[in-house]
């Protein structure tokens, strides 16, 4: 994950740069992955523009692009906010209090799961599970990992990209 | 009469010839290595309950349900996904089996609704059999949790619907899409919990890339996807093997009955043609049957001006024997004609033109496939010795490289299509001629090895050209030649292709195509392996015709690709009996199977059957016959099932000649374009009210069955036979059947087959005789049909059809998969969904010189007429070529191409029109007319006030 989202006004469709991006990727073996990944870099989301001109880039249907787009969470359909924080929500951490920790970043940020707030500086996302078990409740903020957290370190962590 | 139950086997067969045995249950089975133990079980007679298995798909492994034990190993694997080996000991039936499969189902059906007396599929759905199965009493989790039960129904599709709510997600409609018809338009979107079917990239199904071909639906376990038909009516309860009367693939469906209505159509899995297969049409275009538009009752009408006047049987047929003998007795015999038609039955066919050659005393008869596969008839007989194609559609399978020139197969031969394509992603390479960049060249998972957008019209240059490379690179198949071909031939046909003019960097500037390519092409051709040519009406209607239907047969003959399966020479036929047609006896100049007119021989053998003396003179042809109508020789015609005015070139000049007649005999389902210039209309009867046989592109003559009374009271045999017997022939056949023993009596290819073989075998490829008693899948095995294969000189001619300051685009025409020809029956559908309007493609450079946007109105000028309709800008097309179809008769895209015709055969030249594109604002003054003329002469007197 990069560290920080391109900026919105780069995010806008365009196709001959989506074109260029998809072009680089043709004739190399299984090219469908990484050029989305390229075009998640470049969109910050995947557009659905994207998805027929890969589909006729890489000889596969539209059906095809698409259940590989929807098959992995981290393929977006639409751009994030500036900062996304992605809280665990699987059993180790949910044990640990991870379901209060949501509670209090939803009402805090005012957000559901996979939202942006009003004032698109934050993206909230459940993850199952980043491997952290012995350290939960545990998150990851714009690709930082972080353990052990509480109300007051998630406050600081919050507090740091949507204050 | 039953419903006909298909056993569903779970995986597809192996065909190893290596054998296994293992113990089921106890019992031993013995199958062929790589099958699976479901597959096995089934062989023993156990069905193991499935749900994500079909034996049209290959093995997944998803639902959990085929779950068994194997002595020796742990856990209890799928018994769909684990083949079969020596000595396994299986059982399918034991406590732990039973408490996991009824885990499973008890997931499945947490999330399903509980409303199986309302539901559609009650009575046919697997989820249902399979809670039955495995003894399902019930669901411990309950049905309060989360659940997909208010997920919405995607009701786009005319025919059939999406019913997320009931969907269990088991992948066989995404698999069928992908493995079966090979178009890729469905996916799993999401995953784990949010698992759904989507149609492309989350849409409804009728804007996705699906083609509605049905194999999805066929798939479907449950009542998620479901014919409409099915959901309006209910379960049918019986159901008949029949035939599709659609194109030349000749597939084989069960209709599925409930009394005489037509519950749906279902593709046969024993059908040779199709093995389980459909496409839109077939499976789902089967309406225009009981379309109000059909015509019930027979008419006469004095003048062509005046309203019909609705008679009986009885005074419409003595009225057709009095006019047709007065004809003849003021204009003499010669003065009336017949045509037969490619979409009836053989038994049909061969009755009009008996009725023609017997009763009517001349030999003017004629087919609609004069305008379409006149020259293939023609090119083979000269250089195989026989008018057909020379494999059978399974030939496909051991292709390595695929040639596709001038058919266009995902639209005309979809069925076949899906095989082809299927081969050709098991890494069979494709090679493609076509001026128009079809979707074989670019399509998911297909692309193909070279395209060759060659210029409409110069088939033939191209094709010497590749045998120019064959020949001079040393190429040649000398072994095969020397021992099968005729030796001089050969010799003057190599010094002639050789000959640097016939070149590809010679001919580059003909075709347009870079000499590299041809080379390239070539060499794949003729080095690859077994190489297959399949072609279609872009080879044969042209004013060269039979000269590239030769120039094709040289190529195979050159490289050996003659013989055996995954080779020959196969005519995509257009029509579903267009071989049947042509086998039957339908030419003017031939008797069935081919023989000359003039042999008095084969005129003894039906002198002999009929009792009369035949005219050992040919007949007219169809221009002929107009021709001669203009100047006053030709006056009356007997029109079986096919709509010359629509479907004829030069629309201008077949009007004009049909208005000089004074009886013409329109014998047809609808009012079609024809009836317009007609005196008499005889109601037809559809496939579906009728018995016969049809034969299809392969050879395969496969039979038509009546699943209702013939809606106007006569079947089309019926009434010809009518008026045979009211021109004072003898003719008194009770059934087809019977007619069939009379093909068979009278023609060697046809001397084995009886509705008795065809019961039996289910369909049979002619030649079916006592040297081939179950029928010829691969002609010229061991020697071709006319002893040595005959190689002919191919000089490219170009048409005289040429462009020009006035008329400076060519106009090549083709037809698209859901519509049919001219459209009279799939226009009586509910295809027009997909295809409501013919369009003209124009590349983009052309449309921009013209300042035409997608969408506009165009006029289309030719020499021969002009029209207009609405333009498509695309670079499928190469600048200085548009297309469009023909399937409206709004469109009349015959007024537009002219009178030039095959040299041998009189084939016209569709494919090669100069025209001219420039914007309109509507439809042309010629449209405004004939469509008023078309309502006025459909009208239909009001015979209360009479």
């Amino acid at each position: 994950m990069a560290s920080s989202q391109p900026r919105v006004s780069d995010l806008a469709w365009d196709a001959d740069r989506a074109a260029a991006i998809i072009a680089a990727h043709a004739g190399t073996e299984g090219p469908l992955l990484p050029a989305l990944h390229a075009l998640q870099a470049a969109f910050g989301h995947i557009p659905a523009e994207a998805v027929p001109a890969l589909a006729h880039a890489f000889n596969l249907s539209r059906a095809d692009v698409h259940g590989v787009v929807s098959f992995y969470h981290d393929f977006r359909d639409h751009p994030a906010g500036r900062h996304v924080l992605r809280l665990c929500r699987a059993e180790a951490c949910q044990a640990m209090g991870g379901d209060g920790l949501a509670a209090r970043a939803r009402a805090r940020l005012g957000v559901g799961w996979g939202e942006t707030t009003a004032d698109g500086a934050l993206t909230l996302e459940p993850v199952f599970c980043l491997g952290l078990c012995a350290c939960g409740p545990s998150a990851m903020l714009d690709g930082a990992l972080h353990g052990r957290l509480d109300a007051a370190a998630l406050d600081a962590l919050l507090d740091e990209v949507a204050p | 009469m039953a419903l006909i139950e298909e056993l569903d086997y779970g995986t597809p067969a192996a065909d190893a010839a290596k054998t296994v045995t293992l113990s089921i249950d106890g019992f031993p089975v013995t199958v062929p290595e790589g099958t699976s133990i479901m597959r096995a079980a089934m062989e023993a007679g156990v069905q193991i309950p499935k749900l994500c298995a079909t034996d049209m798909l290959d093995a997944f492994g998803s639902c959990r349900l085929c779950l068994v034990e194997i002595e020796g190993r742990n856990g209890t694997p799928a018994s769909c996904t684990t083949p079969v080996a020596e000595g396994l000991v299986v059982r399918t039936q034991t406590t732990r089996l039973k408490q996991l499969r009824r885990g499973v189902m008890e997931l499945y059906i947490s999330d399903h609704p509980l409303d199986c007396l309302t539901c559609a599929a009650n009575g046919d759905c697997e989820l249902q059999d399979m809670a039955g199965a495995v003894g399902l009493r019930e669901v411990r989790y309950g049905f309060a949790g989360e659940n997909h039960l208010d997920a919405a129904k995607d009701e786009s599709n005319p025919y059939f619907t999406f019913d997320a709510a009931k969907c269990i997600v088991c992948s066989r409609c995404v698999r069928a899409c992908e493995e079966v018809q090979g178009t890729f338009a469905l996916t799993i979107e999401g995953r784990g919990f949010d698992s759904k079917v989507s149609p492309s990239a989350g849409e409804a199904f009728l804007d996705s890339e699906c083609v509605s071909c049905g194999a999805c639906v066929q798939a479907c376990p449950t009542a998620t996807l479901m014919e409409k038909s099915v959901i309006e009516i209910g379960q049918p309860e019986h159901s008949v093997v029949t035939t599709c009367a659609y194109c030349g693939v000749g597939c084989s469906f069960k209709a599925e009955m409930r009394g005489d209505e037509v519950v749906r159509m279902v593709p046969y899995k024993d059908g040779k043609a199709n093995h389980g297969h459909s496409c839109v049409k077939g499976r789902f275009a089967w309406g225009y049957a009981t379309h109000p538009d059909r015509v019930l009752t027979p008419m006469l009408r004095a003048r062509i001006t005046d309203p019909w006047r609705p008679v009986s049987w009885d005074e419409a047929i003595a009225h057709v024997a009095r006019e047709f003998r007065r004809i003849q007795a003021e204009h003499g015999k010669d003065a009336i004609g017949g045509i037969t038609s490619s979409r009836c039955t053989n038994e049909e066919t061969y009755l009009v033109q008996k009725l023609v050659r017997a009763g009517f005393g001349n030999n003017n008869v004629d087919t609609c496939a004069r305008v379409c596969h006149s020259p293939t008839g023609y090119g083979l007989k000269t250089t195989f010795g026989t008018s057909a194609g020379t494999q059978d559609f399974d030939s496909v399978d051991d292709a390595d490289v695929i040639l596709v020139i001038g058919a266009n197969p995902t639209d005309g031969h979809p069925v076949f299509a899906s095989r082809m394509k299927r081969r050709l992603r098991e890494g069979a390479k494709l090679v493609v001629i076509d001026p128009r960049r079809i979707d074989l060249v670019h399509t998911p998972h297909i692309a193909a090895e070279h395209h060759l957008p060659l210029r409409p019209g110069t088939n033939v240059a191209m094709l010497t050209a590749l045998a120019h490379v064959i020949v001079t690179e040393g190429l040649v198949n000398e072994a095969f030649v020397a021992e099968r071909c005729d030796a001089e031939s050969f010799a003057e046909w190599r010094a002639f292709v050789a000959d640097p003019a016939n070149s590809p960097e010679a001919t580059a500037a003909v075709t347009g195509v870079p000499a590299e390519a041809v080379r390239q092409a070539a060499r794949l051709y003729a080095t690859g392996g077994n190489a297959a040519i399949y072609y279609g009406l872009g080879v044969t209607e042209h004013s060269q015709g039979t000269t590239a239907v030769m120039a094709i047969a040289n190529l195979a003959m050159a490289t050996g690709n003659i013989g055996r399966p995954g080779v020959g020479v196969n005519p995509l036929r257009g029509q579903n009996n267009v071989q049947g047609s042509c086998d039957m006896g339908s030419f003017p100049h031939e008797l069935p199977d081919y023989r000359h007119i003039s042999d008095a021989a084969a005129r003894a053998i039906f002198e002999h059957e009929w009792g009369v003396r035949l005219d050992a003179e040919p007949g007219l042809r169809i221009p002929n016959m107009i021709d001669a109508a203009l100047d006053g020789s030709f006056r009356g015609l007997y029109i079986q099932g096919e709509d010359i005015v629509q479907s004829d070139p030069n629309t201008h000049h077949m009007v004009a000649g049909l208005s000089a007649m004074e009886c013409v005999v329109v014998h047809d389902l609808f009012l079609n374009e024809t009836a317009n210039y007609a005196h008499v209309f005889l109601p037809g009867s559809s496939f579906l009210e009728k018995d016969g046989t049809f034969t299809n592109a392969e050879r395969r003559i496969g039979r038509v069955r009546k699943v209702m009374a013939p809606r106007a009271g006569l079947a089309d045999w019926e009434a010809t036979q009518a008026i045979a017997r009211a021109m004072g022939l003898t003719m008194n056949y009770a059934h087809p059947g019977e007619i069939m023993d009379e093909i068979a009596r009278t023609t060697p290819s046809f001397a084995g087959v009886s509705y008795a073989r065809l019961d039996e075998l289910g369909s049979v490829q002619w030649p079916c005789n006592d040297a081939a008693p179950t029928g010829t899948p691969t002609m010229h095995i061991e020697r071709f049909a006319r002893g040595r294969g005959q190689f002919i000189i191919t000089e490219y001619v170009p048409t005289e059809e040429r462009t020009g300051p006035r008329f400076p685009l060519l106009l090549t025409t083709g037809r698209i998969l859901s519509q049919y020809n001219v459209g009279a029956q799939t226009r009586r559908t509910a295809n027009g969904a997909w295809h409501a309007e013919d369009r003209l493609e124009i590349h983009p450079h052309d449309a921009e010189e013209r300042g035409v946007r997608d969408g506009d109105w165009v006029r289309l000028a030719s020499r021969a007429g002009e029209t207009s309709l609405r333009a498509r800008i695309t670079d499928r097309v190469a600048p200085g070529v548009v297309y469009t179809t023909f399937h409206h008769p709004d469109t009349q895209a015959n007024v537009v191409t002219t009178e030039h015709s095959d040299w041998a055969t009189n084939c016209p030249e569709y494919k090669v029109t100069a025209v001219q594109v420039s914007r309109s604002n509507g439809p042309s003054a010629w449209q405004e007319d004939y469509r008023r003329h078309a309502e006025a002469s459909r009208r239909v007197a009001d015979l209360a006030a009479e």
